[in-house]
């Protein structure tokens, strides 16, 4: 039997889409900013993140409304309640699409401090994760999820590959190096923190699916 | 099921209405001091179960039933066992309030009289003590020799509950108690369900699936006379495990 109620939860998940969209967006122009020092390009990511922080108060309230309403069930019920998770980690996802173009500022007025190899790297890694994890999330796909949650490592990995070598090539051997040397290490930070928040995007997905809580549970994978 | 002691157990039960067979091999134990709710949509045999459970199926003709059902460790369908017996230990309310056409009082004596308690001060106490325990007694201390008929349909309703408990039961069936009564009268049936379940045990049939998830610590999910799921009530409500229920409970039945 379809239910008006299907055609609200249709319109929750396509509103899920378009922030995740915009997040993805801001990811990667804050990055292009980065490749090419563009202080105008990140600056313009750091105004556009008001535009998911509202998209993110809409969700919410949209989805307390179903809740009051609907007293939703079992599917229904877990679909909402992540849902409502899942706008938090990619608002915190964006906000560290800002981190990284006020990096980007900070450093735009001197040339890169080395070519960038792994940080581009990670930077695909998370569009990857973040892509994978909303597919996962719109297919019910606990699989793909837990793809996700594996390639977590490959991110973590590449961000302590970018600490070392600022570290020990640059920051030790050149004093003058080190404050250039910081803000790269922290844009690799932000982009393993957003690695993060992909990885808890599916956590949720296969509690919603499965009702399986793996988060805090990784043996359970 | 969990550590619990189970109060009243269904073994093996099938129930035809002439050739309609109406329950289906039915398992379900009933566990002590605890609410299991019983759902399913029209049809599907829940008040007809739970009316095994105090025999008042036998009050209908051409009905036949097999199987066990043990209150404690003892088959109430073994022969000899007298079922007046078990309708007091197992009382039921019913989904119309059914005050007897006398005053409020004497609608709980009379229970007592009919059981053999004779002692005026006994009669009392329990008449009191079972107004208090249904939460009537601040509404109806003052007009105890009034009829029972000028209630509304709440206070009747919980008179019902009193006179159940006047005879000190060890179980009470609810079978869709607030079908006829408004909102807060529901809340207020609801609250004193919460209440009654540290000194009994309860089983409720509802067709209000919100009631059902609010009351109850067991639900079990009927289907054309099959016993579909049974579990904890927030597992039925969070992630039951049979799509069925999950269609029944969403409401994607059509």
């Amino acid at each position: 039997m379809q239910r008006h109620f299907d055609e609200e939860l249709l319109k929750l998940k396509t509103d899920i889409l378009s922030m995740a969209a915009l997040v993805d967006e801001a990811i990667l122009v804050s990055v292009e900013a980065l490749k090419n020092l563009d202080e105008s390009k990140a600056k313009q990511v750091i105004a556009d993140d008001r535009k998911i922080d509202e998209m993110e108060l809409a969700i919410e309230e949209r989805s307390l409304s179903l809740l009051a309403q609907q007293q939703p069930m079992a599917i229904d019920l877990r679909f909402i309640t992540m849902a409502m998770h899942i706008i938090t980690d990619l608002e915190r996802m964006a906000d560290l699409a800002v981190d990284i173009a006020q990096r980007v500022v900070e450093i735009s007025d001197k040339p890169l401090l080395k070519p960038l190899i792994d940080i581009p790297r990670l930077a695909v890694v998370a569009q990857k994760m973040i892509q994978d994890a909303i597919q996962a999330f719109l297919s019910r796909d606990a699989e793909l999820a837990r793809k996700v949650i594996f390639s977590d490592a490959d991110a973590d990995q590449l961000r302590n590959a970018v600490q070392q070598e600022l570290i020990n090539e640059y920051m030790i051997k050149d004093p003058k190096a080190i404050s250039r040397a910081v803000s790269l290490l922290l844009i690799a930070r932000h982009l393993e923190r957003i690695c993060d928040h992909a990885t808890n995007i599916a956590e949720d997905v296969i509690y919603m699916v499965n009702a399986e809580v793996v988060k805090h549970h990784p043996e359970r994978l | 099921m969990d550590n619990l002691l189970v109060k009243m157990k269904a073994q093996h039960i099938d129930f035809f209405y002439g050739k309609h067979h109406a329950l289906k091999n039915i398992n379900l134990s009933i566990a002590e001091n605890k609410v299991t709710a019983i759902i399913g949509p029209s049809g599907c045999g829940k008040s007809t179960f739970i009316r095994l459970l105090n025999r008042m199926n036998e009050l209908v003709p051409h009905t036949k039933l097999t199987g066990s059902i043990f209150l404690d460790n003892e088959d109430i369908l073994a022969p000899g066992v007298d079922p007046v017996d078990i309708r007091r230990r197992v009382g039921m309310v019913f989904q119309k309030p059914n005050p007897f056409p006398k005053n409020i009082f004497e609608n709980i004596s009379y229970g007592l009289n009919v059981n053999g308690v004779k002692n005026k001060q006994v009669i009392e106490e329990r008449v009191v003590g079972s107004l208090k325990k249904a939460a009537l007694w601040e509404e109806v201390k003052d007009r105890l020799h009034d009829s029972a008929l000028r209630l509304s349909g709440g206070q009747q309703q919980r008179l019902c509950i009193a006179r159940c408990l006047a005879i000190q039961p060890e179980v009470l069936l609810f079978d869709e108690p607030c079908a006829s009564l408004d909102p807060i009268s529901t809340r207020k049936i609801e609250e004193l369900i919460f209440e009654l379940k540290k000194d009994y045990t309860i089983a409720i049939v509802t067709h209000n699936m919100q009631q059902a998830a609010r009351v109850s610590d067991y639900t079990g999910f009927f289907l054309l006379g099959d016993l579909i799921e049974f579990d904890r009530t927030e597992n039925i409500f969070k992630a039951p495990h049979d799509p069925r229920t999950e269609d029944y409970i969403t409401g994607r039945f059509g």
